[in-house]
Order: C-alpha cells, then sequence, then structure tokens
C-alpha cells in the first residue's frame, strides 16, 4: 500500500455522505440491507437502508439474524447473495437473431445496459471471489464482455470483517478479515465509548477522489489501533478450518474415496451451494424465440454442476450419481481450479456450508477425505510401497496455503 | 461470451449416411477471424434451435464443411438444412492435431464412427505434405458399410498409394450388403498398419471406449503417451472456457482440448464419472 | 491384442515344431472351410487372403462377425472340448493358408507339456483378443446414442 493514499476517519454520517456522493456520480450503489429474514445484497439510497444493528447467528445449515446493541453496519456474516449477482447476472442476454424474409440471418450483440456499480461493503472474502471470477471470466484468451464491463466500471468499498462467523474459514484459505488489496476504499467500523466510527484506507486513485468529496478527519492513532485490534481477533475467530494440508493434492488423491459415498447419502443434489458460492461461475445457454419465429434471443443463466444435465452428452448425463457431481463440486473448488485458473475457487466465505438445506460442510469433508487419505497412505507405506511413502511425508507436511 | 456468430451459408448438403450430414457453408458476411486447422471445432448456431460444438471436417479455401450426426435438437435442425438456409458460426475454437510436431514421423490416425469427421482434415493436410512425413496409415471403424463417412473418399484413398494403408472395419456385416472389407474392432486393424511404433504419432478419435482400447494397444506397441493424441467429448455451451461444462478433471475441454495428448488424458479417462 | 499371430505369440522353437506339422492349401473364394456344429478337425493359418466367421439366422440373411487376414488363426474351437464348431467360415477372397490337422497337434500338445502349454497360451491369447473386441462392440459405440440408451 502506497504512502500517499489517504487514511482517514468517517463518522457514521460520513457514510452517508459517501452513499449520496456515489450517487451524484450516477453510481448505482449496492450493498447489504435487511430483507426476508436475511442480509441481502441491494441497491441503496441512504446508509440508513445498511444493517445497522443487526447480527447473524449462523451454523451448517442455518442462517438467523440477531439485534446487536452497538448498532454496528458490518457486524453481519455473509448472506445468501455475493457480488457476482451483480457482476455476473443469473440471466444475461447474449444476442438476437432476426431471419429476414429472404432467409438472411442477423446476429447482433445484446445491448448492454451500462451501470456503474458502487460495490458498499464488500467482505475481504468477497474482494477475493471477484479477484477468482476476475481471472475465470476476465483473464483468459477469451473475455466476457459484459462482465469485464461491469467489473472495470464497478467501484469497491470494502468492509473489513470483525465479528466472522461459526461457518467462515477464510483463513485456513489464505485470506484473512483484512483487506490488503483490490478495492478503492476500505472501511473498518469501530463502536467504542468515543463514538460510531470508520477507519477508512484509499486503495486507488478513485477511491482517494471520493474520500475527499467527503467529510472526514484524519486518522488518530487510537481509532487505528482499536480498529487494527478487531480484525487482528477476528483472524483468531474464525468458526471453522480447512486442514491445514495441501488441499489440491489432498483432493486430486481423493477421487476414488469411500467419503464420497457417504457425503452423497446426505447431500440432495439441490446444488444451493454453487448458487451461494461467490465463485460458482458455470452457465448454461437457452434459445427463446418470439411466436413470429423470426426472432430469436440467445439468454445465458446460471447452471449448476449438481444438475443432472450439466453433463449431458448424447445419450445420458457423464455424471449420473450424486457421488460423481458433489465429487465434481469439490474437487473443482478445491483442486482442479488451480489447473484451469491459477488459484483455488474457495475463499473461505463459508455460505456453502451455511446454505446447505441439510449442512454438509466442507471443511468437515475435506477433513474426513484427509483423514482416509492418510490412513490410505499409511497402510501403503507399511506395505512397503516406497514411492507413496516419500508421497506420504510430502503431503503432511505441507503448510496451509497462502 | 465473447462474440456472436457470424453469418454463414450453406452451399451444399451431403448426405453421409442415414443420420449424418455433410455441411459446406461459405461466410454471408466476413469470415471467421482465424483460419481452422484440423482438429479445432466451431459452435454451430441452429436459428432458433440452439447451437453446438462441431469440428472442421474440412477447410477450404472459403468453405467450411462440417460433419453432422442427428443426436439431438440442434444437430437435427443442422442435418435438416437446406442448400442457401443460413446458419451462424463462432470459432475457431480449442487445440488442433499438430500435425507438423510429427514431421518425419510415420502417421497412424484411427477413427471410430464420427470421430473420422475432425480427423479427415488431419489426412489431407498430411496427404498435401507427402514428403513431409513417413508412412500413412488410416484405419476407420464403423457399424455397418452403411454407416460409413466419406464412403467415396474412402474408396479413393484405399487405392491411392499416398497412403501406405488404408482400411476400414465395420461392426457387422450381412449377406448382400456389398460389403467385401473387414469386420472387427479398429484395434484389429492395427496389427496389419506399417509404423515404426518409436518413431510414429497416433491421432485418435471416436467413442471414448474405442480411444481407450486402441490407446493401450498402442503403448503395448511402444508408442509414448505423449504421442498419442486424442480428441475427446464433452457438453459444451461457451466454447470460451467460461461456462464450466466441458471439465474433464482440470481440462477445460474447450480451451486445453479437445485435442489432447494420452499422457494427460489417461489419468481422466480412466476415472469413472469424472 | 497385437501379439497373437503365430510368429509373435509361439516361441520359434515351439513355432517350429508346429509348422512342421503344416500344410499348404488354397481356397477359391466362396469356399466355405467350416460350419457351424460340426466337429472341429482341423485349423488355419491364413497367408494370403481373407477369410470371414459367419453365423446363419433364420429369417435374415447370414451375418459375418468377424473377418481374418494375415497371421491370423482360423479356429479355436479345435483346442477346447468338445471340439465342436461355433460358426461358420468361409473364404471372402481367394485364400492360402496353413493347414493343422487338429488330432495330431493335440495329441503332440499331450505329448510334450511345454509345447502344449504354449500352444494354450497362443490360442488364449487369440480368444481373449477376440472376446474383448466382441464385447466393445457388444456396447454398439457407434449406434444412435453413442453407448447408452435410445432417448
Amino acid at each position: 500500500m502506497s504512502d500517499r493514499r489517504t487514511t482517514a476517519v468517517l463518522a457514521r454520517t460520513g457514510l452517508d455522505a459517501l452513499v449520496q456522493a456515489l450517487r451524484a456520480r450516477g453510481r448505482t450503489v449496492v450493498g447489504p440491507t435487511v430483507r426476508d429474514g436475511a442480509v441481502v445484497l441491494a441497491e441503496l439510497s441512504s446508509a440508513e437502508e445498511l444493517p445497522f444493528g443487526w447480527g447473524t447467528r449462523v451454523e451448517a445449515g442455518r442462517y438467523r439474524l440477531v439485534r446487536r446493541a452497538d448498532g454496528a453496519a458490518f457486524a453481519h456474516t455473509a448472506g445468501p447473495q455475493s457480488w457476482k449477482t451483480f457482476l455476473h447476472p443469473g440471466r444475461e442476454k447474449l444476442w438476437d437473431a432476426d431471419r429476414t424474409a429472404d432467409g438472411q440471418l442477423s446476429v447482433t450483440e445484446a445491448p448492454r445496459a451500462h451501470i456503474s456499480y458502487a460495490f458498499l461493503g464488500v467482505r475481504p472474502c468477497d474482494l477475493r471471489a471477484v479477484a477468482v471470477q476476475d481471472r475465470v471470466l476476465a483473464g483468459g484468451r477469451y473475455r466476457d464482455r459484459g462482465y469485464q464491463e461491469r467489473r472495470t466500471g464497478a467501484l469497491l468499498i470494502a468492509a473489513e470483517c470483525t465479528e466472522p462467523g461459526a461457518t467462515c474459514f477464510c483463513v485456513s484459505m489464505g485470506g484473512g478479515p483484512g483487506a490488503d488489496a483490490g478495492f478503492d476504499l476500505a472501511l473498518t467500523e469501530v463502536v467504542d465509548e468515543a463514538g460510531h466510527r470508520f477507519l477508512v484506507r484509499a486503495g486507488s486513485d478513485a477511491g482517494d477522489e471520493l474520500l475527499a468529496e467527503v467529510p472526514h478527519r484524519p486518522a488518530d492513532p487510537e481509532t487505528k489501533a482499536v480498529a487494527r485490534g478487531a480484525v487482528d481477533a477476528a483472524r483468531e475467530r474464525m468458526g471453522r478450518a480447512m486442514p491445514p494440508v495441501d488441499l489440491r493434492t489432498l483432493l486430486g488423491d481423493s477421487l476414488e474415496a469411500d467419503r464420497w459415498d457417504d457425503v452423497a447419502a446426505r447431500c440432495l443434489t439441490c446444488g444451493n451451494c454453487t448458487m451461494v458460492c461467490p465463485t460458482c461461475f458455470c452457465t448454461t445457454t437457452e434459445e427463446v424465440t418470439d411466436l413470429t419465429g423470426d426472432h430469436a434471443e440467445r439468454w445465458q443463466r446460471w447452471d449448476s454442476c449438481f444438475d443432472l444435465d450439466f453433463s449431458h452428452l448424447h445419450g445420458g448425463p457423464v455424471r449420473a450419481s450424486a457421488r460423481s457431481r458433489y465429487r465434481q463440486w469439490l474437487t473443482h473448488k478445491l483442486s482442479t481450479w488451480y489447473e484451469q485458473f491459477g488459484s483455488s475457487g474457495c475463499v473461505g466465505c463459508g455460505r456453502c456450508v451455511t446454505w446447505c438445506p441439510v449442512g454438509i460442510d466442507i471443511t468437515e469433508e475435506a477433513a474426513a477425505l484427509h483423514d482416509e487419505l492418510a490412513a490410505r497412505l499409511r497402510q501403503d507405506g507399511q506395505r512397503g510401497r516406497g514411492a507413496r511413502g516419500v508421497r506420504d511425508v510430502r503431503y503432511e507436511r505441507k503448510e496451509p496455503e497462502r | 461470451m465473447t462474440e456472436v456468430p457470424l453469418p454463414y451459408r450453406v452451399t451444399r448438403v451431403h448426405r453421409e449416411t442415414a443420420d449424418t450430414v455433410t455441411l459446406a457453408l461459405v461466410p454471408a458476411g466476413p469470415a471467421a477471424s482465424a483460419p481452422f486447422v484440423p482438429g479445432q471445432f466451431a459452435m454451430v448456431y441452429a436459428f432458433g434451435v440452439g447451437e453446438i460444438p462441431v469440428s472442421v471436417s474440412r477447410i477450404g479455401r472459403r468453405t467450411l464443411h462440417h460433419t453432422v450426426r442427428s443426436v439431438g435438437a440442434v444437430s437435427a435442425a443442422l442435418c435438416a438444412l437446406r442448400p442457401g438456409a443460413r446458419v451462424g458460426l463462432r470459432g475457431p475454437f480449442g487445440t488442433g492435431w499438430e500435425l507438423g510436431r510429427a514431421a518425419g514421423q510415420d502417421l497412424l490416425v484411427v477413427a471410430g464412427g464420427i470421430g473420422l469427421a475432425p480427423l479427415r482434415p488431419l489426412v489431407l493436410q498430411a496427404l498435401a505434405a507427402r514428403s513431409r512425413y513417413g508412412r500413412l496409415n488410416l484405419l476407420v471403424g464403423a457399424r455397418t458399410p452403411g454407416d460409413l463417412l466419406y464412403a467415396r473418399q474412402l474408396r479413393s484413398w484405399t487405392a491411392q498409394r499416398a497412403l501406405r494403408h488404408c482400411a476400414v472395419t465395420v461392426d457387422r456385416s450381412a449377406d448382400g450388403d456389398g460389403w467385401w472389407g473387414h469386420v472387427g474392432l479398429v484395434t484389429a486393424l492395427l496389427k496389419h498398419a506399417a509404423f515404426a511404433p518409436e518413431n510414429t504419432t497416433a491421432f485418435l478419435c471416436g467413442p471414448e471406449v474405442m480411444i481407450r482400447a486402441t490407446a493401450r494397444d498402442l503403448l503395448h506397441r511402444g508408442l509414448p503417451p505423449r504421442r498419442v493424441r486424442v480428441s475427446l467429448e464433452r457438453n459444451m455451451r461457451c466454447a470460451t472456457g467460461h461456462c464450466g461444462h466441458c471439465q474433464l478433471g482440470g481440462v477445460l475441454l474447450c480451451r486445453d482440448g479437445p485435442v489432447i495428448g494420452w499422457d494427460r488424458a489417461e489419468a481422466l479417462c480412466s476415472v469413472r464419472e469424472l | 491384442m497385437t501379439s497373437t499371430t503365430l510368429a509373435a505369440a509361439l516361441p520359434a522353437e515351439h513355432r517350429e515344431r508346429l509348422m512342421r506339422l503344416a500344410r499348404e492349401v488354397s481356397f477359391p473364394a466362396g469356399a466355405r472351410l467350416f460350419e457351424e456344429g460340426r466337429r472341429a478337425e482341423r485349423f488355419w493359418i491364413v497367408r494370403t487372403g481373407t477369410v470371414v466367421l459367419d453365423v446363419h439366422v433364420p429369417g435374415r440373411r447370414a451375418a459375418v462377425v468377424e473377418s481374418l487376414g494375415h497371421g491370423e488363426l482360423v479356429g479355436w474351437s479345435w483346442h477346447v472340448p468338445p471340439y465342436v464348431w461355433h460358426l461358420g467360415a468361409e473364404a471372402l477372397s481367394p485364400v492360402r493358408a496353413w493347414e493343422f490337422d487338429a488330432a495330431t497337434v493335440r495329441e503332440l500338445c499331450a505329448r510334450d507339456a511345454a509345447f502344449g502349454r504354449a500352444v494354450a497360451e497362443w490360442v488364449g491369447r487369440v480368444v481373449a483378443d477376440r472376446l474383448r473386441a466382441a464385447r466393445i462392440r457388444l456396447l454398439d459405440l457407434y449406434g444412435p446414442c453413442g453407448s447408452g440408451s435410445r432417448p
């Protein structure tokens, strides 16, 4: 982080000034707000719509809003949505096709609304999730133009995490509750005897400019220290952790594990985990025609690897069993993602654990796979399979991913 | 999604078999951004129905040939097209056979069923630069004599000296179907092919079971896995690496395939329901 | 699969002993080598031409299930009781072949255990190879829906 970037303190009222400044610039401000018994992400017209005084209590398969006495706005954990709802929407038109009377075909790229978003309250885990989707959708040879336009136009205001939930495990995925890159502004909420305020750090020129427009005061050492302390404390309070092993190797070596049968017996293959996952990007396409039959539209919509049709080849699905589909999801997320896009696909936000209707916990599944693999390697070692023995040592000693 | 389909005009429809046609396509406006190479595929769009991946089965100066088998809604619509009709086309996508890397070597081309389609431009490419390669073997398997693609071309290839060995085998033959060729699995033809395993590149396309059986035999004969090139198939929606459908383990077949080396494919093809 | 031909499958010493029992024969195109249900008293190794194995199904045209060419063994039923042909065989083209008397070869196998084992392994390889191919073909992989069921 460059020293020239501003660090300041915003009062609670400063937050609304921030929202108004963004709206005045024509930005669509999206942030957390309470709706239907959950903290959802929606367009905000004022900072007052933020979930002041709401916290969340989560467990595997469970999510409840709870009142907080301190009135904090960002003391909740991840809700059912993530920013992909806006950057990589659930439905998007790709093109319009028209057939003229003389049989000509014309295809035109679907016009896209030019929305410039400002995302307010992006969790550090979600900042990393956005970076993951950047690599998938805009980091390869082909770019998803819609995604790229929305993404480059978006302003990201992070909210560091001081209240991790019981399903959070970002630290064990190499992340953490602090925001260190990929934001325009980063807020850290502080509520104590000295008042309700936000330490704010600029992370880009756009962030600096924006901050200049909003009433703020210089960052005082006390606020800095309290904010830092809260984030550091959060690091120690993660509700869950992935086993401290090389998950890429673990999953890669577990394709034939018995554990898949165990989890498949519980999994409903509903696909909730893929919908709430902030990095899951899979889509399918639909062809829609009008009544004249001369106009067709091509639509893209989210798809899930839990859907039987997902792997359909003429003759039938490649992944017919629940076992194979759960294995695909978890192995992709934690292992083959590296090969495909150069990183893990999991940021440890815990949404898939919270929103699984039967409470399947991927940290528990990974731990069980690890136990099974470790037992198998020990057995192989005892049988004197030297090569596996060497592998065994390397596998066990691996440090948590950073 | 990166680009919209470009309109192409169907100039010829050649019925290959009861359920398979070859479409000859020319651009109705601007042509595809890059030339196709053998092994690559296009997303072919049937207006109002949808889009499917189809390998290029012949590459002309302007004309692209795509051989389509009617197995679903989109392929059925494409098979029903008449000359003059329009389709949309995106591409080229994916990896090619990379024939150039086999310069100086014997070539062994093994095709099963519709798998001959992506291999035809490879054979044509090899024939066009015949002196650059060693012996050229083409082994083709089909269900019945009536299911053979490019029958006239195969007859002419069989008669040609440029191909060291061109053999066709069918799974079943009956009195009166006029079949005088081999009956049996395509792997049985390997016995009669002329190639030096230590200096051969093999190119395989067909049903995955046939690819596995053939690749195993070739490895047994001494071909190194990386010189057995195979073309694999999975569901595809976008062809640009964004939709996730064509995953085979860590491989995105639209991006890293469809042609990959057996050194990479073997482990992936040996896990059920991967 | 690639080593079922006589030259590759039998060690030289045993191959020579077997070949001493061979006689040269030739068949015009269309000649029947054997018929299903008859006693398997001879077998052949193809030198040139093609022999097809067929099955007659009442009400249907005769189906060719396999074709055999240079170096390949025609017939294995002579080696396995009850020594009865399971299929018919016909010369598709003019065929030149080595012909063997089954009883003589079986007798030699019985007398010389090493030779017997080598021949048994060779025939076993041939049968295994054809069984594997038959099983894959049974899947009807080139059929309307790949290896799956009809929609």
